[in-house]
């Protein structure tokens, strides 16, 4: 190896005493080096192989009922009458209501945390408690809900209605937008921030014009891992009482509505097999849907990206 | 100890430095700094790592505001006016709008991730700029002597320039406000030498028309580029951290030739620093 050719010719011309001082083990190094790729590798193949396996038992049981019928079709107790269509549109209602309501709260709240907060026992006690909101199970998000869209402000949402859920979603997936908004602000250099400071720039204006413009990509990114976390999202929602049964589409934001995760659980926990099959058709819908809105923020970011 | 070695007139300086005091906390940086910055010279900053040049040179258009802990004692003049005022005045007196008098150029080339066009333009609009943009960003760009080698690709990133055309992209972003002051932070100690002399004809130029302070780790650049040097000096405190002052602040010619401090003469003759 050349390596150490080349380490044994040093070796050579220097003295006896510094030879014995430095022993590489060139060997022993690079066999480390192996051992360590070799268990990444694994690493990445479990988790790859499983996912693998996951889609393809959902595709085999789920593409045989996968048809036209089944997303223009309302659920039915008749296996082969029944479709997802109230429960795709309950989906695109709340994550629309979810991605308004978050977006601009958890980024303006990330902006003053990081921006504008400074660094006192005020900013840190509510950054502590945001992280620790951000793995708070998403079934109390559920119960808060619940009492506070449900119970006591039902008078204004409609009780157990698209924008409750949507409000509660947004609850659950804030803590997460805000500390992503926080990392991208973070990794803007402060040099940019200087610069536009030294030009007589105020907070707003190099804010606006840069921190802003060079984060963007980051939060959009957090901003989607969110909303993929709360399209996901069936225990909240049970929580706060959206029904399974909607034979209608919803009309308004204040109408109930039903949502793939809870159709899918439904289906799921029927004793048929007909029922299974079609829950496997309905995760297929929501993969692709997760699919779509994720390949959307991928384009945005790119072409926020080109257009610096 | 002689704090400012010249008998200035103050009619003469852009900015005037009264016993300035520059804490971090509760550390002191920089103790007991006077000096007078003539208008349309150029005045280097020269001294060891940890003496405070750069931070005597950020008092000058506050950009020791945004460390929260940095505190500034003493009397800065700029023109006559008070830029460190107390009391009532304090609430009256705007940063953002000495920052626009006063410039700054970084040691690391930082221009906007925008288009070499943009970079210059964002200053002068936000500062609500009337005239023909065009014209100015030309401009500017001339005046930076960048302008040949730009002027095909305006709409390209300002990112995509080497180190050298980026720290003169920053030169020109800073005088297109027209400041009074350009505050140079070791311009160059990012760039090769090729870079390093173009921005030093250019400083040259500049001065005409800019009174110029720069920092400078280059005692050659110093003796250089500059009309007056201050050579700052590092000590330890008994609270076993350093304090900077000023040692010596006199014409360039005298403090590499002739100083009158032994300190001054060993560290431009290069036996410590």
């Amino acid at each position: 190896m050349t390596f150490e050719s080349i380490t044994d010719a040093q070796a050579e011309s220097n003295l006896v005493a510094a030879e014995a001082k430095f022993q590489p083990n060139l060997a022993g190094r690079y066999r480390l080096d192996a051992i360590f790729k070799a268990a990444t590798i694994a690493a990445t193949t479990i988790a790859i192989a499983v996912l693998a396996w996951l889609m393809f038992d959902v595709l085999i049981s789920g593409v045989g009922s996968l048809d036209r019928s089944f997303l223009t079709s309302f659920p039915s107790r008749r296996p082969e009458q029944a479709g997802i269509l109230s429960a795709l549109a309950g989906t695109g209602w709340v994550m629309f209501l979810v991605a308004v309501f978050s977006f601009p709260i958890g980024v303006g709240s990330g902006l003053f945390l990081e921006e504008f907060s400074g660094d006192n026992w005020f900013a840190r006690f509510i950054e502590i408690n945001i992280s620790n909101l951000a793995g708070v199970p998403s079934i109390i998000y559920g119960l808060l809900g619940l009492t506070a869209f449900v119970i006591i402000l039902g008078d204004w949402t409609g009780g157990r209605s698209i924008l409750t859920g949507a409000l509660t979603l947004t609850l659950l997936i804030l803590p997460i937008i805000i500390v992503a908004t926080r990392e991208a602000l973070r990794a803007v250099p402060d040099s940019i921030r200087q610069a536009g400071y030294a030009l007589g720039a105020n907070s707003w204006q190099v804010i606006w014009s840069h921190t802003l413009p060079t984060a963007f990509p980051g939060i959009l990114t957090g901003v989607i891992l969110a909303l993929s976390r709360a399209i996901g999202e069936t225990a909240p929602l049970i929580t706060i009482g959206a029904l399974t049964f909607i034979p209608f589409l919803p009309e308004g934001p204040l109408d109930p509505f039903t949502v793939l995760p809870i159709q899918i659980y439904n289906w799921v926990s029927r004793p048929q097999k007909d029922f299974h099959d079609l829950a496997a058709s309905g995760i297929i819908v929501l993969l692709v849907v997760l699919l779509v809105m994720n390949s959307f923020a991928i384009f945005l970011r790119s072409r926020f990206q080109k257009a610096r | 100890m002689l704090q400012d070695t010249s008998s200035p007139a103050v009619s003469s300086a852009a900015i005037s430095v009264e016993k300035l005091n520059v804490y971090y906390g509760s550390n002191l940086a920089v103790r007991d700094v006077y000096l007078d910055i003539p208008r349309n010279q150029i005045a280097a900053f020269i001294g060891p790592s940890g003496c405070g040049k750069s931070t005597v040179l950020r008092c000058f258009n506050r950009m020791n505001d945004l460390i929260a802990s940095a505190r500034v004692e003493g009397t800065i003049r700029f023109e006559g006016m008070d830029i460190y005022p107390t009391g009532e005045a304090a609430k009256n007196f705007d940063p953002v709008e000495l920052r626009r008098r006063i410039g700054m150029v970084f040691q690391k080339p930082n221009p906007f991730p925008k288009s070499i066009y943009e970079n210059i333009a964002w200053g002068a609009r936000i500062n609500g700029y009337r005239g023909d943009m065009d014209e100015l960003v030309e401009r500017s760009l001339r005046g930076a002597a960048i302008w040949d080698e730009v002027k095909d690709k305006l709409k390209e990133s300002g990112l995509a320039l080497s180190g050298g055309q980026q720290q003169r992209l920053c030169i020109a972003r800073a005088i297109a406000i027209e400041p009074e002051v350009i505050l140079m932070d070791e311009p160059c100690a990012a760039l090769d030498p090729i870079s390093t002399l173009k921005i030093e004809e250019l400083m040259a130029q500049l001065k005409e028309k800019f009174t110029i302070v720069i920092v400078t780790h280059n005692m050659q650049q110093a003796s250089r580029v500059s009309d007056r040097t201050a050579f700052y000096n590092a000590e330890a405190t008994d609270a076993g951290g350093k304090v900077g002052y000023l040692v010596e602040y006199d014409d360039t010619e005298v403090i590499f030739g002739n100083p009158k401090e032994e300190y001054t003469r060993d560290y431009v003759s290069g036996r410590f620093g």
